[in-house]
């Protein structure tokens, strides 16, 4: 086990998480300031970005403080000098969940954070290309979402039956 | 930044309608708004602090000196459905944008319907060329929340069986990449030892891809009755074919003149795009997680991260065929230190009773029902857990809500990340140049798409 050599900035709230990695819990606003005081700090790259839909799991266990929200966005930072990651949890709302893009710090969230807005219907501020990556261009919906029902879709083969 | 309007791209181009994916495709430059412009050619990459470099990015040339064309998602050297839009002037490269989303079967969203026991059976579809790794990337992380351990046997075995798929995997690579530069001598070679290991997987798990055979807890089945000649032998045979491989291509002067110097990447640009394994270690990155962050019992082998200078096509190359020897190294040393026990943790939580139990107790019947219809239930909490997949760095990153099934699975897919490098990569070089490069970044599309 890493001994937790870091600190966030005052007014984050963090909490050790399992396997030794720093977890913090940002508000929207603190997040990309926080996110390049960690990459000031030696955290060289941005390993994973990815969204949640909390909308069947609520109440979740967050330390005190942290209003939660339906939608979260995960981002897992990686020190290769230090050996250590930290790990980022984001509340971005409930209906129309809006966040600042990385990309300005890390070119690689590029593709995952077009993933999470395909998947969960996120939206990054100042993101060069917010299109679709995965998903048709002109699939409806975000299939991630909790509320997006499994199925419910009639796969069209030839002859493809109206809507149900 | 403090911008309130989020620009998703709305753009309609009547013929490109009928024909293509529309906004996720290749633009005209015209098109294309300055900061997209300056991500695709790489000059956010190449600016201080990441800013755009106006000198890198010629928005003045005009459309009608460049033509887009598409290549795959059906063509033979793009390894799957991955599908580049190229932005040619004459024979050189200017833009290049991986469409990708052909192969997505949504199964981040079936790890949701599916309990703990059977979500092995998903995520070793991910990466079908190394499913080991996917397997070990999820029962580690399901084992994490659940706080199971699990006994040095199934560690071993666990540690062996990844480090073979590594070597079956890299053969594939070397078989496609031979292929991609009409080395077909070396496809067949390829194909041919991989062969090897995939009947030991055949042996070993009953399936020769897609094994199901690490499990949360242990993995499935012991090692077959006699299993250290099979793996000797298929060490012994291996090493010594790797040698050929050297002899066939790495001194070879057509192989070295599409390889040496082609599509360089720096480490600084390679740290940005969160690019990892073999395309990282090109750059001269010693980053490999067996050694940096140590899972399984990587920290009690014995073994070399192979780490390149220049990180051109060549280096990836060479990372890929000595990591390879590296590997038959560590199953060598597995087969020596294997200890005895058992293969999978005695937790009656998580594992089934013996076979011959359920003949004769009800309960155990009861209890082999139960964990195969209902599951187990985990913990509520949130585990990111990775591990080096051959391409890299293979995360895992799931959410339990205490139930029997993952609230949220993701897989942070190396492969996925990779693939970003590529427009840098083929930047200025020529058509013929781009095949190799995308060989060498080694992308799986079904890992890409999931």
């Amino acid at each position: 086990m890493i001994p937790l050599s870091l600190t966030a900035p005052p007014g984050v709230v963090t909490a050790d998480v399992m396997a030794s990695d720093l977890g913090c819990f940002p508000t929207p606003a603190q997040y990309v300031e926080l996110v390049k005081s960690f990459k000031d700090d030696g955290f060289e790259m941005c390993v994973d970005l990815c969204a949640v839909d909390y909308l069947e799991h609520l109440g979740r266990a967050v330390p005190e403080g942290v209003v939660t929200t339906r939608f979260e966005i995960v981002v897992n930072l990686l020190s290769l000098s230090k050996k250590q990651r930290v790990r980022i949890r984001v509340q971005v709302g409930d209906q129309d969940p809006v966040v600042d893009s990385l990309f300005s710090l890390y070119p690689g969230t590029e593709a995952m954070e077009r993933e999470a807005f395909d998947l969960f219907g996120v939206l990054f501020r100042g993101h060069p290309d917010l299109t679709r990556i995965l998903m048709p261009e002109d699939w409806e919906g975000h299939p991630l979402r909790k509320d997006y029902a499994v199925g419910k879709v009639p796969v069209q083969f030839k002859e493809a039956p109206g809507p149900r | 930044m403090n911008d309130d309007t989020v620009r998703v791209a709305e753009r309609v181009d009547p013929l490109a309608a009928e024909t293509s994916e529309g906004a996720q495709g290749l633009q005209s430059r015209r098109r294309t708004a300055t900061d997209e412009l300056g991500r695709e050619v790489g000059a956010v990459l190449r600016g201080s602090g990441l800013t755009l470099d106006p000198n890198d990015v010629d928005y003045e040339r005009r459309d009608d000196e460049t033509m887009i064309i598409n290549m795959g998602p059906a063509h033979p050297s793009t390894h799957g459905v991955l599908r580049l839009m190229l932005e040619l002037d004459g024979e050189f490269v200017l833009r290049t944008k991986p469409v990708i989303g052909y192969l997505h079967t949504g199964m981040e969203k079936t790890g949701e319907v599916l309990s703990y026991v059977q979500g092995g059976t998903n995520v070793t579809r991910m990466d079908y060329v190394s499913p080991i790794a996917n397997e070990l990337g999820f029962s580690m992380a399901v084992e994490k929340l659940l706080g199971v351990d699990v006994p040095d046997r199934a560690i071993w075995i666990r540690m062996m069986m990844a480090e073979l798929n590594r070597i079956a995997s890299h053969l594939v690579w070397l078989a496609t990449n031979g292929m991609d530069l009409g080395a077909t001598t070396m496809m067949i070679f390829g194909f041919r030892e991989r062969e090897l290991v995939l009947a030991f997987f055949e042996k070993t798990t009953g399936l020769r891809m897609n094994l199901n055979y690490v499990r949360p807890g242990g993995v499935a089945a012991d090692l077959p009755d006699g299993w250290e000649d099979d793996v000797v032998l298929i060490c012994d045979t291996i090493y010594e074919r790797t040698f050929e491989y050297d002899e066939l291509l790495t001194g070879q002067p057509i192989f070295r003149g599409r390889m040496v110097g082609v599509a360089p990447i720096t480490a600084e640009e390679a740290l940005a795009l969160g690019v990892t394994g073999p395309v990282l270690r090109s750059t001269g990155v010693p980053w490999d997680l067996r050694r940096s962050m140590p899972y399984l019992a990587y920290d009690q082998v014995d073994f070399d991260v192979i780490v390149g200078t220049y990180g051109d096509n060549f280096d990836r190359y060479a990372i890929r065929l000595n990591e390879i020897r590296e590997s038959v190294r560590i199953i060598r040393q597995c087969v020596e230190k294997m200890p005895k026990g058992d293969y999978r943790t005695q937790d009656p939580k998580v594992t089934p009773p013996p076979r011959a139990r359920i003949d004769e107790s009800m309960e155990a019947l009861i209890h082999h029902f139960k964990l195969f219809t209902e599951g187990f239930h985990v913990p509520a909490g949130e585990v990111y857990s990775a591990i080096e997949s051959p391409r890299g760095e293979l995360g895992c990153y799931l959410v339990s809500d205490g139930g029997p099934k993952p609230y949220r699975l993701h897989v942070r897919a190396p492969s996925f990340v990779n693939l970003q490098a590529v427009p840098l990569m083929m930047r200025g070089g020529s058509v013929s140049d781009a095949i190799t490069v995308i060989s060498s970044v080694d992308p799986i599309m079904g890992e890409v798409d999931r």
